[in-house]
């Protein structure tokens, strides 16, 4: 993947991210987080912004060692840089939002072991320059960043009525959406329909996603 | 079979088509049609006793199954089976899982859940790991609590316009809340308890409270062969001995809740339980563990859809560690 990126290609890399392999529609990586965290649109998008800022972050300074990590101890090496940016965020959302912290406290923290950032980290930033891996964590935390917001607004929709904490509806919603259980069913079929404009529109062949069942 | 000379020589030999050679003559929609006919006396029970809106909420959730499944066939590209009478029976089961009391979109949206998720999306008849109707129940209690523990206390006739006419609990839900000694101050004496929950004069799911039409059902498909006593029997008598064995009412347990419609129709469903008689009684085991654990120590008064649900999870391993070792394999 060594190669010069020109403009064209760093918005590539951004797209690639969003769209092509979405880290929860298409790599069906950190499913865990986009399960527990998003029975609204407000969590949803905390939760995205945080790991949108600790994965751009994490890949810029892994690129930037990554000449001077031994590989033999590579591993340890970016868990110490991923958990000291998210000691940050952590620290951050404790200051300045309080009640959003006794929320997703617990699931900040554990962005640590998030697999779409270690997997960043190993597959691009360890292999390519700063601006190009600063470019690959961009797009893959605003994909996920749109993924957890866009699960949170179909489970907010139809589980309480509400988008991002306005009232749409009357009537009973269906709770069990914003149970566990609703997030399996929320994900499960918007990844259905990611497949499916993919196969229609793009001739993508389905499947696409890989080993699914990490944090 | 048929013979053909042998090309090396004079004598003939005998080619064998694949099995199975022996054919019954039987066939999916045959076996469907019949347990849904097998349904119908307890289904016309309940529409007696909670009145007309009970059957104009298992045509919907017929037509409503029906229509999904013809729906997502379509959308597929696949060959619309509904005649095949699988999707009718959801509906029907599903149905008669309701309370008569439930607003008209319940059994829409359970049938859709039903059908479109649980079988369509699992790759349709005969791919689906859990049995439908149960999980379209399972959703519906999950997403309206309100509305599905409101169960109507049987009144002759329930009217059309009013849906919360008369609702109860059910004699499960007072055992829970009130014990035992309240539930039986409620009837003339035990004999007239147990007679009268066989006769389904009680609150709850519209399928599940005529017991005796339910058996009666179960006999024709027990004579004809399309259920075996393997999964209900085991699963009734391990509730009733459990109950027992924790001091309480093994009859009761047995002709409360939704046990012997769950037993004779929903656990013996061909696609979601195993096939080997023995994995079978290991289910049946299975499930009435469960239903007896929720019944006696969990928050829910009836356990018996959740137990079904739970050990469908475990029909490929339960069919795998039964099956029968060939002559001198090694394990």
């Amino acid at each position: 993947m060594k190669t010069n990126f020109m403009a064209t290609s760093y918005k590539k890399l951004i797209l690639n991210g969003i769209f092509s392999e979405n880290p929860v529609f298409r790599l069906a990586l950190s499913l865990c987080p986009a399960v527990a965290v998003t029975t609204s649109v407000k969590n949803g998008f905390l939760m995205g912004v945080a790991v949108l800022f600790v994965m751009t972050m994490v890949n810029i300074t892994v690129s930037l060692f990554r000449n001077l990590i031994n590989p033999k101890v590579r591993i340890p090496a970016y868990i110490l840089i991923i958990a000291t940016y998210v000691s940050i965020t952590e620290m951050m959302m404790r200051a300045y939002s309080r009640t959003a912290y006794k929320q997703m406290g617990l699931y900040i923290q554990l962005i640590v072991v998030f697999a779409i950032i270690i997997s960043r980290a190993e597959l691009f930033a360890s292999r390519n320059k700063v601006l190009p891996s600063a470019a690959d964590g961009l797009g893959m935390g605003l994909g996920f960043l749109g993924a957890l917001v866009l699960v949170g607004a179909v489970r907010e929709l139809i589980g309480n009525g509400s988008i991002a904490g306005f009232h749409i509806t009357h009537g009973s919603p269906l709770l069990i959406m914003v149970l566990p259980t609703g997030g399996f069913f929320a994900i499960g079929l918007l990844m259905g329909l990611f497949n499916w404009i993919d196969q229609k529109y793009y001739g993508g062949r389905p499947g696409g996603g890989g080993g699914g069942g990490h944090h | 079979m048929d013979t053909e000379k042998n090309p090396q020589g004079g004598a003939r030999v005998f080619r064998a088509s694949a099995g199975p050679h022996i054919r019954s003559g039987e066939s999916v929609p045959h076996i469907m049609w019949t347990v849904s006919a097998a349904l119908l006396p307890a289904a016309g029970l309940s529409v007696y006793y909670f009145g007309p809106r009970a059957f104009l909420i298992l045509i919907i959730s017929i037509a409503s199954s029906a229509a999904f499944e013809a729906l997502a066939q379509k959308l597929m590209g696949a060959k619309i089976t509904v005649s095949d009478g699988s999707a009718i029976l959801t509906g029907l089961l599903l149905g008669m899982n309701l309370p008569a009391s439930a607003p008209f979109y319940l059994p829409v949206i359970g049938s859709a859940v039903a059908i479109l998720i649980t079988k369509q999306l699992f790759g349709g008849l005969g791919y689906n790991i859990f049995n439908p109707a149960l999980i379209g129940r399972a959703f519906l209690m999950a997403s309206f609590p309100r509305f599905m523990t409101a169960w109507p206390v049987p009144q002759g006739s329930l009217s059309l316009a009013r849906p919360d006419a008369v609702t109860g609990a059910t004699p499960l839900g007072i055992l829970k809340e009130e014990g035992y000694r309240k539930l039986l101050s409620h009837f003339a004496s035990r004999h007239d308890m147990y007679v009268q929950l066989l006769l389904g004069h009680r609150g709850g799911a519209m399928g599940e409270t005529g017991v005796i039409a339910l058996l009666f059902g179960a006999a024709y498909l027990l004579y004809k062969g399309y259920i075996t006593w393997h999964i209900p029997v085991t699963f009734i008598a391990t509730v009733a001995v459990l109950t027992a064995v924790f001091g309480g009412d093994p009859w009761l347990a047995m002709l409360s809740g939704g046990l012997v419609l769950g037993a004779f129709f929903m656990a013996t469903d061909y696609v979601t339980v195993p096939q080997l008689k023995r994995a079978q009684i290991a289910f049946g085991l299975g499930c009435g563990i469960i239903t007896a654990l929720i019944r006696l120590e969990g928050g829910y008064p009836e356990g018996v859809c959740y137990a079904i649900l739970l050990m469908n999870c475990f029909t490929p391993l339960l069919d795998r560690a039964f099956r029968p070792r060939k002559f001198g394999e090694v394990a």
